[in-house]
């Protein structure tokens, strides 16, 4: 294990149908980054499947939800003396081909966060009116309340270094975690940069957000964030 | 004293009687009694000295003073629940911080039995079937 160098997390809650199909492509790509999967209390075969493709497993007792489970992988990251983590969606949303790509803003120091974005490039990504809408009310709020212009506010696919994993093993939102986590990181003063990525549809399942939980989830999030206005700073 | 002020005595009085025997009895902590205890005492309080209540009654608008009472008791109940919301949000935190824990030492004690014995699947099993003996 190069600990120097990264760790892929994958956070995975009954996904033993798209799991495979996500640690084989990662393998083929011959990134030096270790993979690990937080198995978030799945009652499939999720962490079998991860198992016998040679992958440590972490798994949770019981389902904590994408922020608790994400949280797990950054206190693994930072118990190991990783220096990056990337968040790697289960479902196949992400090119693992694209990881790399990611990393690269933060070799040089300049960026802490760097997020893979599906609005920056006008590619031919298929969304909903509602999803598009959604997104402009986030990058609305978000600039409004840290001046960050964050285009793609839910992306998942993430990277970060080593002083932002240790920032997010203690603070990380619970549910509908990406944006809120956007507001508390720009608050603390970590630098995000967004780069375009070519997101795919998922290969099997559904979305964990479906229509009639769109409308908590825009409450949820959006009050996070103002009220993440009202918070002192964690750091410094 | 009217009807309604006995009632609300002997009411607040066997809740306290209650709460009290639940801590003697370890049912309930001393923590999660005290603001139970503290409704209790300041019902029985206004209950019994009606002039100050009538005061209160007539300072909130109230013409028929034992309304007021109600009142009181109700910020007194929503109190006790924002307290249990607390209460909930604290162990949900530290709950997750458990299972977090649990799964990252489950994930360490694994790495340690497999790098000790390069056959560690059978030595798992054994143990298993030890411990079940």
């Amino acid at each position: 294990m190069s600990k120097s160098k990264g760790l892929i997390i994958i956070p995975a809650f009954n996904e033993e149908n798209n799991i495979g199909t996500i640690i084989k492509e990662i393998q083929n790509c011959r990134i030096n980054f270790d993979v690990l999967i937080i198995d978030d209390g799945s009652t499939d075969a999720t962490a079998e499947v991860a198992r016998s493709h040679d992958v440590p497993v972490v798994s949770l007792p019981f389902n904590l939800g994408i922020g608790g489970a994400v949280q797990t992988g950054f206190k693994f990251a930072l118990r190991n003396g990783y220096n990056y983590a990337i968040q790697v969606d289960a479902d196949g949303q992400h090119n693992p081909s694209e990881i790399e790509k990611l990393f690269e803003p933060l070799k040089e120091g300049e960026f802490d966060v760097v997020i893979g974005s599906r609005y920056l490039d006008k590619n031919d990504y298929q969304t909903t009116f509602f999803r598009r809408v959604g997104a402009v009310i986030f990058m609305g709020l978000n600039f409004l309340t840290t001046g960050q212009k964050i285009k793609d506010n839910t992306s998942g696919f993430r990277c970060y270094n080593r002083r932002t994993i240790e920032f997010l093993s203690k603070t990380y939102p619970d549910d509908y975690p990406e944006v809120e986590a956007i507001a508390v990181l720009g608050k603390n003063g970590f630098r995000i940069k967004e780069i375009p990525v070519r997101m795919r549809s998922r290969h099997s399942g559904s979305s964990s957000i479906t229509n009639l939980k769109s409308i908590y989830y825009m409450i949820k999030v959006s009050l996070a964030i103002l009220i993440n206005v009202f918070r002192s700073k964690e750091m410094k | 004293m009217e009807r309604i002020q006995v009632f609300a005595i002997l009411a607040s009085a066997a809740v306290c009687i209650v709460i009290v025997e639940l801590v003697r009895k370890k049912k309930l902590m001393e923590k999660y009694s005290l603001i139970w205890i503290f409704s209790t005492v300041i019902l029985i309080t206004l209950s019994l000295w009606r002039n100050f209540l009538e005061r209160l009654a007539d300072f909130l608008g109230i013409y028929y003073a034992p309304t007021a009472l109600f009142i009181v008791l109700s910020f007194c109940g929503l109190g006790l629940l924002i307290h249990f919301s607390i209460a909930i949000s604290t162990l949900t935190e530290q709950n997750k911080i458990l299972a977090q824990e649990v799964a990252l030492l489950k994930n360490e004690v694994q790495t340690i039995n497999e790098s000790e014995a390069p056959e560690s699947k059978n030595v798992r099993y054994k143990r298993t079937s030890n411990e079940q003996e």
